[in-house]
């Protein structure tokens, strides 16, 4: 006999809210974000030690440090958090009950579970084997049980998702298509299950490796399948952080998208591309074909950016064209320095769209090129590339949606309203700044995953450039500035859950009611924003053919 | 709006507006440019991945390092008196890397190429040529063939720059050019 579900109705939204996936929602973000203080605080450390006059932990604690840093943000708070958003963007933004809410409650289980094994054995000092664990290099056995009962319960939360779909379609809670939104978690939900997949099919064997019961396992073999679980699961990320961008766009502005069409065809383009293109991971591993390498991130790559380059028009695109029409008329720009500057779901979300896309999306496709790859892969510029990406773009719009869904789910305000205004800038500034200069010491030549770039106990004498050390000490105090923007998160959320005023909805709904039919369709120009588009691929351009000059300075080699 | 169901029953019928379009197809040749890059620096750059590779035998490729080491061989160098190796140019060279150490010193002669061979007999390294700024994977098993051809002179540092274990940032090599006759 199954309860019936119980709703509410939401004051600020008008939205019907299950109460079940309401909870689960809730417990799914509280965890992600108790996560994300864990990993950072193991990322302070990491930074720490590479800041050169600070290199504060002994080296096993640093490669300890860094593993459980790897692995607690880039897979534990972002699967958590994406489980919440999956969860909203179906049951709630269908107005639907989650299917089967007892077997959210074994996922998330699950997930807790395995990310508190995986830590624990990482924390016991012998499965320092960095979050790639790339094998011979071997883990404790319940290293990689405790990375299988994780994916194994986000499997199942992705199932759940797809089955509240089925439930709200069938109970017909909604009318027509699912909102772009939901359609941005479908993807995510689609890549995740690819991804969990490729996971498996690598952490098994893996694991019965490490227990004995397989002797062998190739090296390079682990690399291709380990990676088909990677760089995808980078690619939830960017497909729930995207979907992140238009909720806020429409909650805040009442922004449609500029066409339905245009931006569900870029999200198609991560489904049928983007999954195959992990061999950007390995275009200097030996043994694999150039014909191979080229193929597999080219037509699988230059999609998924043709994607990517088509929501960065069009999510500043709707925000521009609702901005228009509320009369924010005047000149180019008028409408982003009218933009709500001062509140952090606006503040958030946009340095996140910006930092992503400049950052994170340039340094991504240059080095993801099988030549230039040779002068970066390895090189502390790829942890530049990812922190711009995951830290600056995921994470800080992550980081922007719980400002608006604190009063929603929680009914509190926010604490420290003040601090809450700034914390966006200092965790993003933090984060642009400490990625762009990782990236300029990885040109130079600083590695990743290295204790000690000044190789004082080496056979040898080598010595990076000044300007390396330099670089090294920015980093180190970006970091901490962006520490102290991630601390000022966690301390603003949990406090406001904890001890918020009861947040009091407006009298109408809050939500702006929608200005334009078709997005700009009705011929509301984007002048704005196209001249943004414009700017960033002259960017792209530039910063793409001078590494290809920088490549053809370097020693001929074939 | 994007947290609404579209308008249109049938989303794919909606109107695009004009910017989409252009932007749309500045994007897609700008893709198509960068698709065009990397097999033409194949046929008109000189910096590209090697193709060639082997399956070995660890042992068997520590063997053909010490035949090789012991045939060169001109001198030792570092606190861990690793043999500098000096081969002819236009020869097959060999790199060796295991925890935690690259194996041996090579000198080279600038302007002249070599057959690189790379390979590791225990677990994943990185090999690292800095400042040159060549990175390239090395794993145990594959015996990694790169011809490269040294263009400026110096002692160059070989960083171990894949993680191999708690003396990882002690692996560091040399490779040094000098200048031709
Ligand atoms: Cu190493």
């Amino acid at each position: 006999m199954v309860a019936k579900p119980v709703f509410r109705t939401c004051g600020f939204t008008g939205l019907k809210i299950h109460d079940e996936a309401e909870k689960l929602i809730k417990i799914n973000a509280v965890t992600a974000i108790v996560v994300l203080a864990l990993g950072g605080l193991f990322g302070l450390l990491v930074a720490l030690t590479r800041w050169p006059t600070v290199h504060l932990l002994p080296a096993d604690l640093f490669y300890l440090a860094l593993t459980a840093h790897g692995i607690d943000i880039l897979i534990v708070w972002c699967i958590f958090f994406e489980v919440a958003l999956m969860y909203f963007a179906s049951a709630i933004l269908l107005q639907s009950r989650l299917a089967t809410p007892k077997m959210g409650w074994v996922a998330y289980a699950l997930m807790v579970l395995g990310a508190a094994i995986t830590n624990w054995k990482v924390l016991e000092g012998n499965s320092s084997v960095m979050m790639t664990s790339y094998v011979p290099m071997q883990a404790d056995p319940l290293f990689y049980v405790g990375l299988i009962l994780f994916a194994v319960g986000a499997l199942i939360a992705c199932f759940i998702f797809l089955g509240t779909l089925v439930v709200a379609k069938a109970e017909k809670t909604y009318e027509g298509s699912i909102p772009l939104v939901t359609f941005g978690a479908l993807t995510a939900c689609i890549i995740a299950i690819y991804t969990i997949s490729s996971g498996a099919i690598i952490l098994i064997p893996t694991f019965l490796w490490s227990v004995g019961l397989i002797s062998h396992i190739d090296p390079l073999m682990y690399k291709v399948v380990w990676w088909g679980m990677g760089h995808s699961s980078q690619q939830i990320n960017v497909a729930a952080h995207i979907a992140v961008w238009y909720a806020i766009a429409a909650i805040l502005f009442g922004a449609k998208p500029l066409s339905e069409k245009v931006s569900r065809c870029a999200y198609l383009t991560y489904i049928f591309f983007l999954q195959i293109a992990s061999a950007h991971h390995l275009l200097v591993e030996p043994g694999l074909s150039s014909a191979y390498k080229i193929f597999n991130t080219s037509y699988g790559m230059y999609l998924a950016v043709l994607g990517s380059m088509i929501h960065g028009l069009t999510v500043p695109g709707c925000i521009e064209a609702a901005q228009r029409r509320r009369g924010f008329n005047n000149g180019m720009f008028e409408w982003l320095r009218k933009a709500p500057w001062g509140n952090p779901v606006f503040s958030g979300m946009f340095l996140s769209l910006i930092l992503f896309g400049f950052l994170g999306g340039i340094s991504g496709v240059t080095m993801g090129v099988e030549q230039i790859n040779i002068m970066i892969h390895n090189t502390i510029y790829v942890p530049g590339h990812f922190h711009a990406t995951v830290a600056a773009g995921t994470t800080l719009a992550f980081m922007a949606i719980t400002y608006f869904l604190v009063p929603v789910l929680f009914g509190r305000e926010l604490v420290m309203p003040g601090l809450a205004k700034l914390q966006p800038y200092l965790f993003g500034l933090g984060m642009g700044v400490f990625s762009l200069f990782m990236m300029g010491a990885g040109t130079l030549g600083v590695s990743r995953r290295h204790w000690d770039m000044a190789f004082s106990d080496a056979p040898h004498a080598f010595a990076h450039a000044p300007a390396a050390f330099l670089m090294m000490g920015i980093v180190g105090v970006s970091a901490v500035v962006a520490v102290v923007g991630g601390a000022l998160f966690v301390l603003i959320i949990v406090g406001s859950v904890l001890f918020g005023k009861p947040a009091v909805p407006p009298a109408p709904a809050a939500a702006p009611s929608p200005v334009a039919s078709y997005g700009n369709a009705d011929h509301v120009a984007v002048p704005g924003t196209f001249a943004l588009a414009l700017l960033f691929l002259t960017m792209f351009v530039l910063y793409y053919f001078v590494n290809w000059k920088y490549l053809a300075s370097t020693w001929i080699m074939s | 709006m994007s947290i609404t169901p579209p308008e249109q029953k049938v989303w794919f019928n909606e109107p695009v507006e004009k910017t989409e379009v252009v932007w749309v197809l500045i994007a897609l040749t700008w893709a198509l440019i960068m698709f065009a890059m990397m097999p033409l620096w194949h046929l008109k750059g000189t910096q590209n991945m090697s193709n060639e590779a082997y399956r070995i035998q660890p042992d068997v490729y520590q063997a053909r390092v010490d035949a090789f080491v012991e045939k060169y061989k001109v001198g030792e160098e570092g606190h861990a008196k690793t043999p500098v190796v000096r081969p002819p140019a236009g020869s097959d060279v060999y790199m060796l890397a295991r925890l935690w150490e690259w194996y041996p010193v090579l000198e080279l002669e600038k302007g002249k190429s070599y057959r690189l061979h790379l390979s590791s007999i225990d677990w994943q390294h990185g090999f690292s040529v800095q400042p040159a700024n060549i990175n390239l994977q090395v794993h145990p098993g594959i015996d990694e063939v790169v011809t490269i051809t040294p263009t400026d002179s110096g002692d160059f540092g070989i960083i171990c720059n894949e993680y191999c274990g708690i003396g990882h940032h002690t692996m560091l090599g040399k490779i040094r050019v000098v200048a031709g006759k």
